[in-house]
């Protein structure tokens, strides 16, 4: 028999490496159809090896064939019901509900890393109890380990919960703003830490302290996000993705287990590189998303707009269509929740077989996930390569005809370049007004997320189309292509 | 409220100030509108077109008329009367004007009591546009004066290559880019001509290419931009560097239309004799500036000269020349500001609208003119000092978040502490694991910065999928073959797990399965 410790280290550093290339092809668009299969790849090489593992296999302790039986049975039979599970779910999701999807996943790895934390705590209790041996440093890190796991798994779990129940709508997305919720939270914070000794100190009460840990840290998770506003949801949304992964990394300390720790590592740099990437898009420090919440940073009265939306129908969007040349689609979360994204791309094809030029202008937190609008167009059929970021097509909405808002409108707001007490002020945004027409599609004449006047909607080359994105879109495709035929 | 209409006495004017369609919207509107016999005829608006819409047709329409609507001033009919007396004690008159250079007419028309809306002093901003007659006026002026040197000139306009020979586009060159100058640009450009545009407000830029005009340029740092849409009087330097241009372009180009105002004084002098001399015989120079004084110095206002084979057209009335569509716009414009006025019903002279204050020349025959200036608007809030101070100590752009020095230091005493009692007392295999964990953070932030945006979801999908690597801890607590509570709490986080990692992979190939490029 090979040395089968030796042969499994090897099977996890190949996973950690082709966990590191996953996410590195992940980058680009012409690698990251192979990042994904990395990924796969490295993922089945983690749980073959990790079957082969000499305490799974009995070597270690009781090498009964019908321990080894019950025990790949329990394994595969879970693996199989979650995995159908899983299948199920990435198949039926519709693209625009990404967010949710995600935050749902994100809470999965929580909750499992909550109960691989209480079972390891279990397997060793019995330990404790059989031995009255002197607790050495190993096991008081070893609880501190443990300790961690769960706490963060808690914060993780209850937090993706209500990110989830936010995100589809099912919890308001407006934050909840307690009394002193700092001094709850630090309250909470310390106690939970302070549980840490006693587990440490009275290990025959440990799985007690440990539970009331989990329950302040899942209460915890729950009251931070709770605080936080909807138009804040893809920085929370990728923080944690981030704790997921220090959850995983967490988890791996514990079982002393290298490629955990190396893929929570991984997976919780990554998504805190993506915090920060919409933190700086929104021109926000984290702790201010995290603690902040709207409306706290802002010292002055916001300036005053003054003005009237200037209505358009459909005719009149169909007569202007016919004389622009250049042509830049804004796309917002409006175009999620109205399904638009087809109706938008079927637009954009009749305006290029016209030969206009139409692009697509994304700011990095439009949606409610980092890069959703991206995905939207893409399964919608739009070619990337006209799609293109805030820095790459900012300066040219000064040589544009035409801006169509789609269901956007905190990120094409003046206000935060020249109103310095505007909520959102310094935040980087698609400058739509420089166009010599922008139209914008809404619903109705609400605010949007952040709850603030939008100067672009009263300027006077900017006209309002009112109605649901998706049906407006589509009046435009129709009637363009009967002016075509006709 | 009585409207009338008058004839135009003016010498060559074609235009009418209210055209049949426009008089059923003041109808329409609560106005009873008598025209004058005729007034309409040489617009191409005969009385059965004002009689159709319900129109009184008059011999005389300034009696009894409460308001007066007329396209040029006042003047000295043929029967000697002056037209100003005509007007009913009291009314309303609304024509052009030019209060700065018809101080006379401004007394008599005082002398009636009358109120005087002066079309040439609408305010140019944003929400007039749709009531100033001279940017309708000089559009159309732009326009014919194209017309007018095209049909001076000897060539074809556009080029054309044909088995008789060929001939190339003409080429155009418009001094001053306002709305007269783009207008002919445009024009000039749709007959198919090869157009320069000089404009001392270098901002014009733009304006003059998206009309497929050539903008040309000085090596000259000074803006000529005088507000309003006019420009302001350059320097010397300025002048003189203008001239050398214009005597390089006369050089090559066979028509020049030239559209320079300043306001409230002559035209400037803008084209000189030895510029004319030096155009190809059967080139035209058309003056639009001519009733100012004209810019070309051999303008004779309201003539055409030749001068060494080269036209000049001083006309005066270019507008005039186009009667039909100057009327329609002219009359457009005056029912849009009667109905900012308040229309017949609501009627008032409201000293706080922008638009008719700025118009308003007299009232009662009070004088009233010119208008105060509009207040500029309020300059944006002062930051609060505190902010300013900041500012001044390091200037940061708005809204950008300083690193503070002091939280750095920290951070890297409180890192150092940390590292060395983690280093005494720590056992050895959670060093080894420490370590492993450190590097894996720094890797992971090295891939990952270069992410290109679009993409951020799908990765966030496929770290979805890898954080399910947790399912290896739930593998090792439930394969253990025991069937204890740590086994199934263990079996649990496997369910989860895998959802996660089924689910996070499968649903990142879709997406990446989704993009594609043209």
């Amino acid at each position: 028999m090979p040395n089968a410790e030796g042969l499994m280290t090897t099977a996890y550093l190949v996973a950690g490496v082709l966990f590191i290339l996953s996410l590195g092809g992940l980058s680009k668009q012409e690698t990251a159809g192979r990042g994904n299969i990395f990924g796969i790849l490295g993922m089945c090489l983690a749980v073959v090896a990790t079957l082969g593992h000499p305490d799974i296999l009995g070597l270690t302790g009781n090498g009964e064939t019908t321990a080894l039986t019950i025990g790949y049975s329990v394994v595969l039979g879970s693996t199989l019901v979650g995995g159908i599970i899983g299948v199920l779910l990435a198949i039926r999701v519709q693209m625009t509900s990404m967010p949710q999807l995600v935050a749902a996943l994100h809470s999965f790895v929580g909750l499992a890393a909550v109960l691989v934390g209480f079972s390891t705590y279990l397997s060793s209790g019995a330990a404790h109890g059989a031995e009255e041996v002197a607790r050495g440093a190993e096991h008081y890190v070893h609880d501190v380990e443990i300790f961690l796991d769960v706490v963060i798994g808690g914060i993780t779990f209850t937090g993706s919960v209500i990110a989830w129940l936010k995100l589809d709508g099912r919890l308001s997305g407006k934050p909840l703003m307690l009394p002193g919720r700092h001094l709850i939270n630090a309250v909470m914070a310390l106690g939970m830490i302070g549980l840490c000794v006693p587990m440490m100190f009275i290990p025959e009460q440990g799985v007690l302290y440990l539970g009331i840990a989990a329950g302040i840290s899942a209460i915890l998770g729950a009251h931070l996000v709770l605080a936080i506003g909807g138009a804040d949801m893809p920085v929370v949304v990728s923080l944690l993705n981030s704790y997921s992964g220090w959850t995983a990394a967490a988890a791996g300390f514990m079982l002393e287990n290298d490629l955990l720790i190396v893929t929570g590592a991984l997976v919780g740099s990554s998504g805190a590189i993506l915090s920060v990437i919409m933190c700086r898009a929104m021109n926000r420090s984290i702790w201010n998303v995290i603690f902040g919440g709207f409306g706290a940073g802002p010292t002055g009265p916001a300036k005053v707009v003054e003005g009237e939306m200037t209505e358009i129908e459909t005719d009149e969007v169909l007569e202007l269509l016919q004389t622009v040349k250049r042509v830049i689609i804004v796309p917002g979360y409006g175009m999620a929740v109205a399904q638009a994204q087809q109706a938008v791309h079927s637009f954009t094809r009749t305006m290029r077989e016209k030969g206009v030029e139409v692009r697509f202008a994304i700011h990095p937190v439009a949606g409610r996930l980092p890069g959703h609008m991206n995905v939207l167009l893409a399964e919608a059929g739009v070619p990337y390569d006209i799609v293109l970021e805030l820095e790459e097509i900012n300066d040219d909405f000064a040589d544009t005809d035409l801006v169509l808002v789609i269901g956007a409108n905190d990120i094409v707001n003046p206000s935060a370049l020249d109103d310095p007490n505007s909520p959102i002020a310094g935040m980087p945004v698609l400058h739509a007004w420089e166009a010599t027409n922008t139209i914008v599609l809404k619903r109705g004449r609400g605010k949007g997320y952040a709850g603030i006047v939008n100067p672009l909607f009263l300027r006077d080359n900017t006209r309002m189309y009112f109605g649901d994105a998706r049906d407006s879109m589509e009046k435009l495709s129709a009637g363009l292509r009967s002016t075509k035929a006709a | 409220m009585k409207l009338g209409v008058p004839a135009e006495v003016r010498e060559g004017e074609a235009r009418v100030a209210i055209t049949p369609a426009v008089a059923k919207k003041l109808i329409d509107n609560g106005f009873s509108v008598s025209v004058e016999r005729g007034a309409g005829t040489a617009a191409g608006y005969p009385d059965a077109a004002y009689e159709e819409v319900l129109v009184t047709l008059v011999d005389d329409a300034w009696a009894d008329a409460e308001v007066v609507v007329k396209v040029n001033p006042p003047t000295e009919r043929s029967d000697g009367t002056h037209e100003a007396d005509l007007l009913p004690e009291g009314a309303v008159l609304v024509s052009l004007i030019d209060p700065a250079q018809n101080q006379p007419l401004l007394d008599k028309l005082s002398a009636r009591k009358a109120t005087v809306l002066g079309l040439d002093q609408v305010p140019r901003i944003t929400r007039a546009q749709s009531m100033d007659v001279l940017s309708s006026m000089a559009n159309i002026a732009g326009y014919r004066a194209v017309i007018e040197a095209a049909q001076c000139y000897g060539g074809f306009f556009g080029g054309q290559m044909t088995a008789a020979g060929k001939s190339p586009p003409a080429r155009v060159l418009v001094i001053g880019a306002g709305v007269a100058g783009l207008a002919a640009i445009g024009a000039a450009r749709a007959l198919g001509a090869e157009v320069r545009a000089f404009d001392v407000r270098p901002v014009v830029r733009e304006q003059v290419e998206s009309l497929g005009g050539t903008f040309l340029m000085l090596e000259f740092e000074e803006s000529g931009d005088g507000g309003g849409g006019y420009a302001k009087v350059m320097s010397d330097e300025f002048i003189a560097a203008e001239m050398e241009l214009f005597r390089q372009q006369a050089d090559e180009v066979d028509v020049v239309i030239t559209t320079a105002l300043i306001p409230g004084r002559p035209a400037p002098k803008l084209y000189m004799v030895d510029m004319v001399e030096r155009m190809k015989p059967g080139s035209v120079v058309v003056d639009l500036a001519a009733a100012n004084g004209g810019n070309c110095e051999l303008t004779v206002p309201g003539q055409v000269i030749e001068h060494g084979g080269v036209t000049i057209l001083g006309y005066t009335d270019l507008t005039s020349r186009q009667p039909t569509v100057a009327s329609q716009f002219f009359a457009t414009n005056v029912v849009n500001l009667l109905a900012d006025a308040g229309g017949a019903t609501d009627w008032s002279i409201d000293h706080d609208n922008e638009v008719i204050r700025g118009c308003l020349v007299l009232e009662q025959g009070e004088m009233r003119w010119p208008a105060p200036r509009p207040a500029p608007p309020p300059p944006p809030p002062e930051p609060d000092p505190q902010e300013e101070v900041e500012t001044v100590a390091a200037p940061v752009p708005l809204g950008k978040k300083k690193d503070s020095g002091s939280g750095v230091w920290a951070s890297v005493i409180i890192f150092a502490l940390g590292a060395l009692l983690i280093g005494g007392f720590a056992p050895a295999g959670l060093l080894q694991h420490l370590t492993v964990f450190v590097l894996a953070v720094f890797v992971g932030w090295q891939v990952i910065w270069n992410v290109s945006h679009s993409l951020h979801t799908p990765l966030m999908a496929v770290t979805n999928a890898i954080s399910g690597i947790i399912l290896v801890g739930g593998i090792l607590q439930a394969g253990s073959g025991r069937l204890d509570a740590a086994a199934i709490l263990g079996a649990v986080a496997i369910l989860f797990a895998s959802i996660n990692v089924f689910g996070g992979f499968l649903v990142t190939q879709r997406m990446l399965r989704m993009f594609r490029k043209e």
